[in-house]
């Protein structure tokens, strides 16, 4: 990408609005649920009623025989196991033989309307013999425990252990050893919009078209021709608008096979919207952790050694499980130099909703750990929190302990950035009782390097189309879930082709149409899109260039086009514009269809060892942040007041939208650590709705001071890097010890909700009362 | 029961018959097919289906349409004026104030309702107003920017 550093920018690198921003603020954007719903049928779920069991019988007859009712389908209708991860696809769409979470779907009903659809749930009988259910990880791992899965003894999924360097020789060599366990909830995506799909089966041609709420169109499209039996080529996948995402949907969910098994055998359409109780069930959000972490620190602030043992409880089925685990042991590396350290990770069943991949995947809790311990142990060696982060910065290019690549790295731009906004060193300390100013960093990849679905193609691929009208399209399988992707595409275009925007389309996600992509996960899109939109635009460029190059007699290496205009350099009187070149380049081969591809370098696809290739990318966004609180003592009640955050995404492509993502990262973090939570009674979710589930709103949330670090990574689009999750994992601790500083309590556990407060607040009390008498 | 109703929705006047059960943003989304009314929840949580009536904003997934006879509704899709945005639209269109884009028509149907009331709100009134309104993008910041950069423009428009 040197040459595109080296060029002068029209589009790239300015604050431009979303190219599909006027459908969103005019409401002419159609989402899922906004589907014509004409002629559709109405689907819906029956739930187990118990979090754990054997299923003795479902009875359906009398559903069926209700007058409306058109389809109802049961575990009987597929026996084939789905999953986002080829060897742990352990999920039916509904249970079969035993349910392993109350909630899970058991069957399902089409009929003509909602009410006759939900009468008709009421007549299926369903019969379940109870097993003991496990809430927590520790009791799925009690010995004699009922195992969920065979051949999964004590009810663990997958066991990581991963030793990188000489951790006892660096513990040795640590002027303070210290060690903590952090538990961290569970907490769930909890985007606006609810889940929902619409399929329609044609029986005449054999052919099944499904609109969902997806961000991995592609996966879904796999699950579906697996699910049932159908050839991917009689399949068709459309993403309408999706109103987020931040991992609830990178996997293809029971909702979407059910409704596509419904419509088989009604042999029409199905219209499937589900509750917002309904979609947190569905969850596959980020699982309770706990973390236990011990860190050696030499006098200066060097991180001599690490240990982390992280337990998560993941719910009742494997989904990106073994790649959560992974994670976060993965990315305890990467951010700071750490060559000795240990990891063992532990990703356990339990009787709850499935756990999956959410914003900052695998690393949040860990890192939260790691950075609430750091800044403990800096405060017992009298350092500053931002000295002892300055002590352990890596230099790039570098590869760490496990073999991943770090090509870019603004860290230390990052830390000075918001040490000096926060006016840190003068206003430390001195804020009152009850105040207090906290720090933490963070990172995370742009892009998994090795896909969880691997088949050796391009990572991504994006086509052009130019014709007789001189409109440029792109088509992109990129799925835009507010993010910006489908902007990403556009803008990388009209830069190197030197045009208008007006002058190009994105067609986005319809598998008949647009070429593959993997989706939108692990902050992929902007670096691997990007790359292959850049390699697209420039394919057609050359093209032009070279009509132009005949048509003005000179050599294509001299034409420049720049503002529509194509000349010769040197000789700028001699112009053609944009359309008359489009011309010239038609009449030579008529319609033009361009692609570009980007494929990760083998150098970025990390280590050889097991579990090696989760973490790899081609680039990490580095983040560090400020938070400034008020606690309550009374009540307990923790306030952010102010954040300022700086992330290095390499090179901002539209600063508009990088501070968009990481304002939205740092307040989703603040969400983690102030209320967010999930609460099962006797495995009834309690939390799934918002009042029960504590979003932040307006009143209670900072304003959040965003600082963009460009680092320009030499792989990037650009340079550029992801700046969709970076940030929130520093959120969390940031608040923590910015309460520390606040109240001296070091608080271990997540949510900071009232209760918790208040009841440390009182041990510490009761404790300094033990010391006093 | 069945009845008839008689209402105005963006300007145009209707007579519709409707259940007495029914909830304004069906009547909205299945009757009239007007979608840009959001459902996020499961009833009066989360603010996303937020339309005007008589120019209050009231979540339309906990307001019977029966209980609209006579008044006036205001929904998303009559904010431009000959496909021309809104103040509010604008300003949400070019600041950001939507990512996903799932909240906005909510989120500027309350801001529409704050800025009719007071021209002129300080950033504690705007979050005072669309606290009833949840966001999972951006974190209100730029929702926030949005709001301020419209009263802004109402207010040069209104003085030119």
């Amino acid at each position: 990408m040197k040459d595109q550093a080296t060029t002068t920018r029209t589009m790239v690198g300015q604050r431009l609005p979303l190219i599909d921003g006027i459908e969103k603020v005019t409401g002419r954007a159609e989402y899922t649920a906004d589907l014509d719903p004409a002629g559709a049928l109405v689907g819906r779920i029956l739930r187990s009623p118990a979090s754990h069991g054997r299923i003795l019988r479902i009875d359906t007859t009398a559903a069926e025989a209700l007058p409306g009712v058109v389809a109802v389908v049961t575990g009987e209708d597929c026996n084939v196991t789905y999953g986002v991860i080829p060897i742990a696809m352990n999920e039916y769409p509904m249970a079969r033989g035993r349910v392993r979470y109350r909630g899970e779907p058991v069957a399902a009903v089409a009929a003509e309307d909602a009410r006759t659809a939900e009468a008709a749930l009421d007549l299926i009988e369903i019969e379940i013999e109870e097993l003991p259910a496990y809430g927590t990880a520790a009791e799925s791992r009690a010995e004699g425990a009922v195992l969920l899965h065979e051949g999964k003894p004590g009810n663990v999924e997958r066991e990581v252990h991963h030793e990188f360097g000489d951790p006892a020789a660096g513990f040795a060599e640590a002027a303070l050893v210290r060690e903590a366990t952090f538990r961290c909830a569970e907490i769930n995506h909890a985007q606006m919009e609810p889940h929902a799909a619409v399929a329609e089966y044609d029986p005449e041609r054999g052919r099944l078209t499904l609109h969902s709420v997806t961000q991995v169109p592609f996966y879904v499209h796999l699950t579906l021709a697996r699910c049932l039996g159908l050839d991917q080529s009689r399949i068709r996948v459309i993403k309408p608008f999706v109103g987020g995402g931040f991992g609830s949907r990178t996997e293809a969910l029971n909702f979407e096979i059910i409704a596509a098994l419904l419509a088989r055998k009604a042999g029409g359409r199905v219209m499937m919207r589900l509750t917002r109780e309904e979609t947190f069930i569905t969850h596959r959000g980020r699982p309770e952790t706990e973390v236990t972490l011990k860190i050696g620190m030499a006098r200066d602030g060097r991180i001599t050694a690490v240990e982390c043992e992280t337990v998560m409880a993941g719910g009742a089925y494997a989904g990106y499980g073994l790649v959560t685990i992974l994670y976060a042991g993965a990315l305890l590396h990467g951010i700071y130099d750490t060559p000795n350290v240990k990891y063992d990770g532990y990703r356990v069943y339990t009787n709850r909703p499935p756990c999956g991949a959410m914003r900052g995947h695998g690393t949040v809790d860990v890192r939260h750990a790691f950075e609430c311990l750091l800044d403990r142990m800096a405060r017992e060696m009298g350092l500053d929190p931002f000295a002892v982060r300055r002590a352990n910065l890596l230099t790039a290019p570098t590869r760490t302990a496990n073999d991943l690549l770090v090509n870019s790295y603004g860290l230390g731009e990052c830390l000075d950035r918001v040490e000096a906004a926060s006016g840190w060193h003068d206003r430390r300390g001195r804020m009152g009782p009850g105040r207090g100013l906290g720090m933490a960093c963070s990172h995370y990849v742009s892009g998994a390097a090795k896909p969880v679905h691997w088949t050796g193609e391009p990572h991504a691929v994006v086509s052009m189309k130019l014709d007789f009208d001189g409109a440029i399209t792109a088509f992109t399988g990129a799925s835009d879930i507010g993010q910006g992707s489908t902007t990403i595409v556009a803008l990388a275009a009209a830069e190197v082709l030197g045009v208008d925007l007006g002058r190009i389309r994105v067609i986005t996600n319809d598998s008949a149409i647009t070429p593959k992509d993997n989706g939108s996960y692990s902050s992929r899109v902007t670096f691997m899109v990007g790359n292959a939109a850049i390699e697209a635009a420039r394919a057609l460029r050359a093209k032009l260039v070279d009509a132009a190059a005949e048509k003005l007699e000179a050599d294509p290496a001299d034409i420049d086009c720049i503002g529509e205009t194509f000349t010769v350099r040197g000789a700028e009187q001699s112009a053609l514009d944009f359309h008359e070149v489009v011309l010239a380049a038609l009449a030579r081969e008529g319609t033009i269809n361009v692609k570009g591809t980007f494929s990760c370098p083998p150098e970025a696809q990390g280590g050889k060892h097991r579990g090696g290739a989760v973490g790899s990318t081609m680039g990490f966004s580095y983040g560090a942040q400020v938070a400034e609180v008020s606690v309550d003592i009374d009540t307990g009640l923790v306030t952010v007041d102010k954040v300022w955050a700086a992330l290095d995404c390499g090179f901002a492509i539209n600063p508009l939208a990088v501070e968009g993502q990481i304002e939205g990262s740092v307040w989703m973090g603040l969400g983690q650590a102030l209320g967010e939570e999930t609460r099962f009674a006797n495995g009834l979710p309690v939390h799934g709705n918002f009042l029960d589930y504590r979003v932040p709103t307006a009143v209670e949330s900072p304003p959040i001071e965003v600082h963009i670090v460009e680092s320009i990574d030499p792989l990037g689009p650009f340079g550029a890097k992801e700046a969709g999750e970076g940030a929130l994992s520093g959120a969390p601790p940031a608040v923590v010890n910015a309460v520390a500083d606040a109240i001296g309590l070091d608080l271990d556990e997540l949510p900071l909700t009232p209760d918790r407060v208040v009841a440390a607040l009182a041990e510490a009390r009761r404790a300094a009362k033990r010391k006093a008498s | 029961m069945k009845r008839m109703i008689r209402l105005k929705i963006n300007g145009k006047s209707r007579e519709d018959v409707v259940d007495d059960s029914t909830l304004l943003i069906d009547y909205l989304r299945d009757q009239r097919g007007l979608t840009g009314t959001k459902q996020g929840c499961d009833g009066g949580e989360c603010g996303a289906c937020t339309v005007l009536v008589d120019g209050r904003a009231v979540p339309s997934c906990v307001t019977l349409v029966a209980r609209c006879e006579g008044a006036e509704v205001e929904t998303i899709e009559g904010q431009a004026r000959a496909g021309r945005l809104s103040a509010l639209q604008r300003a949400f269109h070019e600041h950001l104030g939507a990512q996903c884009g799932f909240c906005t028509p909510g989120m500027i149907m309350a801001a529409e309702a704050l800025l009719r009331r007071d021209p002129d709100p300080d950033e504690t009134a705007i979050r005072a107003a669309i606290a009833g309104n949840i966001c999972r993008c951006t974190g209100y910041v730029k929702i926030v920017e949005s709001v301020r950069a419209a009263a802004t423009a109402m207010t040069a428009e209104a003085g030119a």
